[in-house]
């Protein structure tokens, strides 16, 4: 095939030349909660660094993490994420798992058209390094109904950057419900017990089976304190084969971001938002968001923090009671939470 | 997924209403709002999804 023909087939495989990659924050660019979080064990699964990628942890284990956003990343990207095992535990039970996941909206996946004969299959591609060589696993959930796929893939160099490239057929019979809830779940089993391990690698989508989510790992990340897996240049795309990271300006990931988790720190000499009268016993602050957010956010503030508040996914309004219209009233941080 | 920590729950006010319109309540021991009928907010369906498993209380708001 000519190299002409060659281009044209690859641009008739995609859906889109621009925003074709659906993972949101895929070469780790943004954390807003923090470049680095320690002593990651049992009982702390949820965001702590790198945003939209979420540490996770199943059953009991004794093992603990430090998650940080890295420099250390292949040619072309400057951050990874990353994981360094500070405690071991070299014998996990049977539920023990240690994973990380992302989420992605169910109504930025309509364009696959699951649950139709027209299926697209999507090619999952990231760059990732460890000293600890083997087989890895990568599962893929989609929560409306209750449906998964296991694929595996491998380190075979330690400490050295490997591209890989994970395809995956379309699934005729789940649907991803046209709404702001999960859609798709992508998990890299980095270790787990033999809950989890002991059936086989469904490679297309099945009915969601337990002992296939990590099927074929053959890996301990957890075993060594001298352990450690680096992700980056993440990218899940329609079509059967993987084409050039699309790199995005950081403040474009960052809008991205903010529709699961956005916060505001107080900066030295300042406060980031003062209450105003609202009547004769309340005053009140208001604070828009930045972006529309996926849902109704949690928030959680400090400061001059009121009992009674209203909250959207647009604005979040505090109120306190006070009678002095002289008082000067503050809140000196804001987080809020939508994530999946 | 694992239950979270949610260790208490109170309702809270509009100002310009009697009616409960939110829960303050605290995760890993910190303090967190959120609306009530924010239904897909993570916190907010885990803690009716420990009400009704009888694991967690609201208490009335203040």
């Amino acid at each position: 095939m000519s190299k002409a023909a060659e281009l044209a087939a690859l641009i008739g495989s995609q859906s889109s030349l621009s925003n074709k990659n659906l993972i949101i924050n895929g070469a780790m660019q943004v954390a807003q909660r923090g470049t680095s979080a320690t002593s990651l064990g049992n009982g702390n699964s949820g965001y702590h660094t790198v945003d939209r990628f979420r540490f996770a942890e199943g059953g009991t284990p004794t093992y603990a993490f430090t998650m940080s956003q890295s420099t250390t990343a292949p040619t072309g990207f400057s951050n990874s994420l990353k994981l360094d095992c500070t405690t071991a535990d070299t014998s996990l039970a049977s539920t023990d798992a240690l994973l990380v996941e992302h989420f992605i909206e169910a109504q930025n996946l309509q364009h696959l058209k699951y649950g139709t004969t027209s299926a697209e299959s999507v090619t999952l591609s990231f760059w990732v390094r460890s000293n600890l060589t083997g087989t890895y696993a990568v599962w893929f959930y989609q929560e409306d109904d209750n449906r998964a796929a296991s694929k595996t893939y491998t380190i075979s160099a330690a400490d050295t950057w490997e591209h890989k490239t994970i395809t995956l057929s379309g699934d005729q019979t789940g649907v991803i419900d046209n709404n702001n809830g999960q859609g798709f779940r992508i998990a890299w089993y980095l270790a787990s017990g033999t809950s989890y391990t002991s059936g086989t690698a469904n490679t297309d989508w099945q009915t969601l089976d337990n002992t296939n989510r990590a099927a074929g790992l053959n890996v301990n990340l957890a075993s060594s304190t001298s352990n450690e897996w680096y992700l980056t240049g993440v990218q899940l795309e329609i079509g059967e084969q993987a084409t050039p990271f699309e790199h995005r300006f950081y403040s474009d990931e960052l809008r991205r971001c903010e529709r699961y988790y956005y916060q505001v720190n107080t900066v030295s000499g300042g406060n980031i938002a003062y209450f105003h009268n609202y009547n004769d016993s309340t005053k009140m602050v208001s604070v828009y968001h930045p972006v529309t957010m996926r849902t109704i956010p949690t928030a959680t503030v400090t400061g001059n923090v009121g009992t009674e508040y209203r909250s959207h996914d647009g604005h979040f309004q505090m109120f306190y009671g006070s009678t002095n219209s002289n008082t000067t009233l503050n809140l000196d941080t804001m987080f809020f939470d939508a994530e999946l | 997924m694992k239950t979270l920590n949610i260790t208490s729950a109170q309702y809270t006010r509009d100002p310009d209403d009697t009616e409960n319109a939110g829960i303050s309540f605290v995760l890993d021991g910190k303090t967190y709002q959120v609306v009530l009928g924010a239904v897909g907010n993570r916190h907010y369906d885990e803690i009716m999804r420990q009400v009704a498993a009888g694991t967690l209380t609201i208490t009335d708001a203040d």
